[in-house]
């Protein structure tokens, strides 16, 4: 943590622990104690009717992720975080660089990307369920005249596919904001080099320019990746529960099925916590890409 | 340059045709939002009908089966993302302020405990967060919806990366005159925040609003429901008829994103800000 320099700073004793007390108070009370729970949770088994609990080692762990079924929850939520991310990113890239080239008409091109952003991701869902609904949706419908066999609760393949396409209409916005951005920032002089330089259009791109967007490629990974992992949730129950069978349900997902549908405490616990390892590995590497950042400006 | 006009044209072509493809599900919604529900069975109507008002009037003053009028829905959902976004700004801009302008024993520890926070999104944490809110009797209530939702590492962080640019001869002359830290704060920080304020306010307001996993597990009854999270339950109910009552629940939907649809693309040029806030 950077200091301020040479440092005119107030004393007081009592004043700055009541200014973080607050802050601290709600931290502790809802993201340590519950973390701890979790830890601790996730070490217990408790009977069939939740009343005893005793020590159960790693049988939650082997059981949360064991995979019974034809695809585990894991697989799912990597599957899904890999397929959205790339195809959000590109897009978003992709417009982005065009946008950044029509001069200031780019301003109004950012309001027709920005809304899908602001929607929230449940109505979202509630939008993409009622256009591919088996039957009665416009999207339904033209697949079926495609010759699709179109019936998202039963395909699983047809499900993911459409829980996918709602990530992707959503984030892609996310992406061409934070692209454009990027773009704005490299300085005009290097696409000028570039150019006379003779490279073709594409390989300048590739060379030049996608290298200088590297710091804004690596936090749109994190942050798509965090988007695929957890706030898809909302999607999902939303438009397919998981279903069918198990082949939407991501990790967060699961949580929700076996702590709230079963009671299966000792599950749910187990799942947080191989959540919460994720999210510290995703903050660790959103952290270093801060303090590089840092360092170099 | 006529090479150049023609590429350009090109370009705005693409960048139409993809703003078309993004909004092909709102306009559909929005026609079918206008149709009677039986009007749907047959096809997909390409074209608005007169039913906007008659839906839009039936959903926010009597609702679908089992969910409460969607006024109701709504006024959950305003204090829930008013109640986060004041009380993000009110806890943090003072936890900032202390940070940056003080130096007191656990100043770190105090800063690590927020930072660790920062990537923790409620969907990580949400099961046993919920069982401690059950503990504190908070279920079904406003404190439940808002209180484990305010802590924000974001705001934090935003706050006191920019506390930390200002001049340290502002703070100098400030103590000089006499003037305590918090009239400090009062009258000189806070009014030079404006903008930050305003572009952190609109972005906590969207995530306040759009919440989905949280508000389905805390709240019970169905008149505390917010709107987005009752889209879920209306959806099943209007299945349940005879004539699936699609155009309400398009209806309603549209109702759920106009406040954060709205308030992005009004105050782009915050919500921008506060969202690229923590990257530059």
């Amino acid at each position: 943590m950077p200091d301020r320099a040479g440092g005119a700073i107030f004393r007081g004793r009592f004043l700055p622990y009541a200014l973080v007390v607050p802050q601290l108070v709600i931290v502790a009370i809802f993201f340590l104690w519950p973390t701890v729970r979790a830890i601790y949770e996730s070490f217990e088994e408790t009977n069939a009717f939740g009343t005893g609990a005793r020590f159960s080692g790693l049988t939650n762990f082997v059981n949360a992720f064991s995979v019974a079924g034809e695809v585990g929850t894991i697989e799912v939520t990597v599957i899904l975080a890999c397929v959205t991310t790339v195809l959000a990113m590109a897009i978003g890239l992709f417009l982005a660089v065009e946008a950044d080239q029509v001069g200031r008409v780019r301003r109004v091109y950012r309001t027709l990307f920005i809304w899908t952003y602001a929607v929230p991701s449940a109505i979202a869902g509630a939008l993409w369920l009622f256009l591919f609904e088996p039957g009665l949706g416009a999207g339904a419908r033209v697949l079926v005249d495609l010759g699709v066999n179109w019936n998202f609760a039963l395909h699983s393949l047809q499900a993911f596919a459409l829980l996918v396409a709602v990530i992707v209409w959503q984030q892609a916005a996310y992406n061409f904001l934070f692209y454009t951005a990027g773009l704005q920032m490299i300085p005009r002089d290097v696409f000028e080099a570039a150019s006379i330089d003779g490279a073709g259009k594409l390989a300048r791109f590739w060379q030049v320019v996608f290298p200088l967007l590297s710091p804004t490629t690596f936090y749109l990974l994190v942050m798509n990746v965090l988007y695929a992992f957890f706030s898809s949730f909302a999607i999902i129950d939303v438009i397919t529960q998981g279903g069918p069978g198990n082949a939407t349900t991501t990790v967060v997902y699961q949580v929700y099925r076996d702590g709230f549908q079963n009671g299966n405490t000792g599950l749910a616990g187990a799942e947080t916590v191989f959540l919460l390892l994720i999210a510290a590995a995703l903050t660790a590497v959103q952290f270093r890409f801060l303090n590089r950042k840092v360092f170099y400006r | 340059m006529r090479d150049r006009g023609l590429s350009q044209a090109l370009r705005h072509g693409i960048l139409i045709f993809a703003a078309a493809i993004f909004v092909v599900p709102l306009y559909l919604a929005f026609v079918a939002a206008t149709h009677p529900a039986r009007d749907l069975l047959t096809g997909v109507p390409l074209l608005p009908s007169g039913q906007l008002g008659p839906n839009l009037w039936r959903v926010l003053t009597r609702g679908l089966p089992n969910s409460a009028p969607v006024t109701t829905l709504m006024a959950n959902s305003a204090v829930m993302a008013l109640g986060i976004s004041i009380g993000k700004l009110v806890l943090s801009i003072p936890a900032a302020y202390a940070i940056a302008f003080f130096r007191f024993r656990g100043r770190m520890v105090a800063f690590w405990l927020i930072f660790i926070t920062l990537m923790l999104p409620i969907e990580v944490i949400f099961f046993p967060t919920y069982e401690v809110t059950a503990q504190f009797g908070l279920l079904d209530s406003y404190g439940g919806l808002i209180l484990p939702l305010v802590a924000s590492a974001t705001a934090t962080f935003l706050f006191r990366q920019f506390f930390m640019t200002f001049p340290v001869e502002l703070a100098d002359a400030a103590r000089i005159d006499g003037s305590s830290p918090l009239r400090f704060l009062w009258s000189i920080v806070l009014p030079l925040s404006r903008t930050n304020l305003a572009a952190i306010f609109v972005l906590e307001f969207v995530y306040g609003w759009n919440q989905y996993l949280w508000p389905l597990i805390v709240t019970t009854s169905p008149h505390s429901a917010t709107v987005v999270m009752g889209i879920q339950e209306m959806i099943s109910s209007a299945q349940s008829f005879a004539v699936p009552q699609w155009n309400l629940v398009m209806a309603v939907a549209l109702l759920a994103m106009v406040p954060p649809v709205l308030v992005v693309v009004v105050m782009q040029r915050w919500f921008v800000k506060g969202l690229m806030a923590g990257t530059s």
